[in-house]
C-alpha cells in the first residue's frame, strides 16, 4: 500500500521527529468520497504531528466537498508486501480454483444459484 | 541527459523483464525493481513538472488583488490554490522514486532546476488570466491527460487527481475570454492582444519537436510518454482553433489553415531560438520568478518554524501528563 521505498524508522520515533533540515516526517493519506465507500490511498505529505497532518491533509487532498473522511497514518507505520516475493507469496491462493464459483457445475436450467 | 542508456548496475535479464512489464501495461510501482534510468528520467520529468505548478502560481498571482470583481478574485485564489495543490502531488510522487522534497525545492532557489518556459511570460493585462486559464491550462490538460497513462503508478495517480481538478481552470478562463471577446471595442483589443502574446509560447510548452527531442523514444518505449511532442501540439492546436473562432478571436499565424487530408490544422514554424533563450534563464521574467519564489520560501519560513515549535510544545505537554 505504501509508496515509502524504504520505511525502516520505527513509527513512534518517525512521527515525533522533527529533522534538523526543517523536514517533517512523511504521513500517507487516505480519502473516504462517499458513506458506505472504502478509504483510498489519495497521496502523502509532510507534517510535524497527526493533528497538522490531518489539516494539511484538508487542504491537499479534499478542496472540493469530495470528501467526507480522512486518515494520515505515518509512513513509517505502514507494512507492505515486497514485490520481490510476490510470486511465492501470493501463490497459495492461486491454485484454489474450487474457491470461485465457476468450479462448481450446476444441471441445465436451475436458477438462482 | 546524456548518459548510458542503462546504468552498469543494472542486470540485462531484470532490463529484459522489465520492459515486458511496460510492454504487457503493467503498472510499476516504487518498490518495484526499475532501470536505473528510468528512475532518473522520471524524476527529472516529474521533478521539472512539480516545480513549474509551484512557479506557475506567480504570475497568475500576480492578478489576485486587481480581479474585477468578487467572482472572479474567488476563482483566481481557488485556482492559484489548486496549483501549489498539484505541486504538492507531484513532489509527493517524486518522493517515491527516493528522492528528498527539501532538495528539489533547494534546487529550485537555486535556479538550478528546470520549470516550464510559459511561466517567464509577464502577465501584463487581466486578459492575460482568461488567456492562461484557455491556453496554459488547455495545454496541460492536452499533455497530462496522456500522462495519466503513464507507466509509473504514482506519477499516473496523481495526473488523474490534477486533470480532474483542472478542467475548471481551463472553463473559467474561457469565460474570460469570452466575456471580453463579446465586450466594449477596448475589451476586445485587450484580449485580442493577451491571444496574440500567448499563443507561441503555449505551443512551445510541449517542448522541442520531435526531430530535437532525444529522450522521446526511449520515453515512448518505457511508456512515460504515450504520445510525442509534436503530436501532443497538434492535438491542442486542432482542440482550440475552432474555440477561436467561436469567440471570434483570431490566432496570430498566418499560416493556419485546414489541411483536409490529414484533418489537422497546419501552423507556422516555431521560434525556437526564442524558446531556447526562455529555457536557458533569459526570458523576459525568469529572474523576476525566482527572486519572488525565494521571497515567498523566506517569508514562510517563520509559518514553518511555529509549526514545528508548536509540535514540540504539545509533544512536551503529552509528555508530562503521561508522567
Amino acid at each position: 500500500m505504501s509508496d515509502r521505498p524504504d520505511a525502516t524508522t520505527p513509527v513512534g520515533e518517525q512521527a515525533a521527529a522533527i529533522a534538523p533540515d526543517g523536514q517533517w516526517p512523511v504521513w500517507e493519506v487516505f480519502t473516504q468520497s462517499a458513506q458506505g465507500a472504502p478509504h483510498e490511498h489519495a497521496g502523502s505529505l509532510h507534517a510535524t504531528d497527526a493533528e497538522h497532518a490531518l489539516q494539511n491533509a484538508r487542504d491537499v487532498y479534499a478542496r472540493r466537498g469530495e470528501v467526507i473522511s480522512l486518515w494520515v497514518v505515518p509512513s513509517a507505520a505502514i507494512t507492505a508486501s515486497s514485490p520481490g516475493d510476490a510470486g511465492p507469496f501470493f501463490d497459495p491462493g492461486a491454485d484454489k480454483a474450487y474457491r470461485h464459483p465457476q468450479f462448481y457445475k450446476v444441471p441445465r436450467g436451475v436458477r438462482g444459484l | 541527459m546524456s548518459q548510458a542508456r542503462t546504468q552498469p548496475q543494472d542486470d540485462p535479464a531484470k532490463v529484459a523483464a522489465f520492459e515486458a512489464r511496460i510492454a504487457a501495461g503493467e503498472s510499476i510501482e516504487p518498490k518495484d525493481w526499475m532501470p536505473e534510468r528510468y528512475r532518473r528520467q522520471l524524476i527529472r520529468m516529474m521533478s521539472q513538472h512539480a516545480h513549474s505548478e509551484i512557479v506557475g502560481m506567480l504570475p497568475e498571482g500576480n492578478w489576485i488583488t486587481r480581479a474585477p470583481s468578487l467572482r472572479r478574485k474567488i476563482s483566481l485564489i481557488a485556482k492559484v490554490q489548486d496549483e501549489a495543490g498539484h505541486g504538492l502531488y507531484i513532489y509527493c510522487g517524486t518522493e517515491t522514486l527516493g528522492v528528498d522534497r527539501a532538495e528539489l525545492v533547494q534546487q529550485l532557489l537555486d535556479g538550478t532546476a528546470k520549470y516550464s518556459s510559459i511561466f517567464n511570460y509577464p502577465t501584463l493585462s487581466w486578459a492575460d488570466m482568461g488567456v492562461i486559464g484557455w491556453f496554459v491550462d488547455g495545454a496541460a490538460i492536452v499533455n497530462q491527460t496522456v500522462l495519466a497513462k503513464a507507466s509509473y503508478g504514482p506519477y499516473a495517480r496523481a495526473m488523474i487527481r490534477i486533470c480532474k481538478e483542472e478542467n475548471f481552470h481551463k472553463r473559467q478562463g474561457y469565460e474570460i475570454v469570452a466575456v471580453l471577446a463579446n465586450g466594449t471595442p477596448a475589451q476586445k483589443a485587450m484580449i485580442q492582444d493577451a491571444v496574440n502574446r500567448w499563443w507561441w509560447p503555449s505551443l512551445m510548452m510541449f517542448g522541442p519537436s520531435d526531430a530535437d527531442s532525444p529522450n522521446t523514444a526511449e520515453l515512448i518505449r518505457w511508456k512515460v510518454k504515450r504520445r510525442t511532442n509534436d503530436e501532443l501540439r497538434q492535438r491542442f492546436v486542432n482542440l482550440t482553433v475552432p474555440q477561436a473562432a467561436a469567440v471570434n478571436l483570431t490566432l496570430p499565424d498566418p499560416e493556419l489553415r485546414y489541411d483536409a487530408d490529414t484533418e489537422n490544422w497546419h501552423f507556422g514554424p516555431i521560434d525556437w531560438d526564442e524558446f531556447n533563450q526562455v529555457i536557458r534563464g533569459n526570458g523576459p521574467c525568469n529572474r523576476e520568478r525566482l527572486e519572488a519564489r525565494r521571497r515567498a520560501h523566506d517569508e514562510g519560513a517563520w509559518v514553518r518554524e511555529a509549526a514545528s515549535a508548536y509540535a514540540a510544545k504539545q509533544r512536551a505537554k503529552q509528555a508530562s501528563e503521561a508522567a
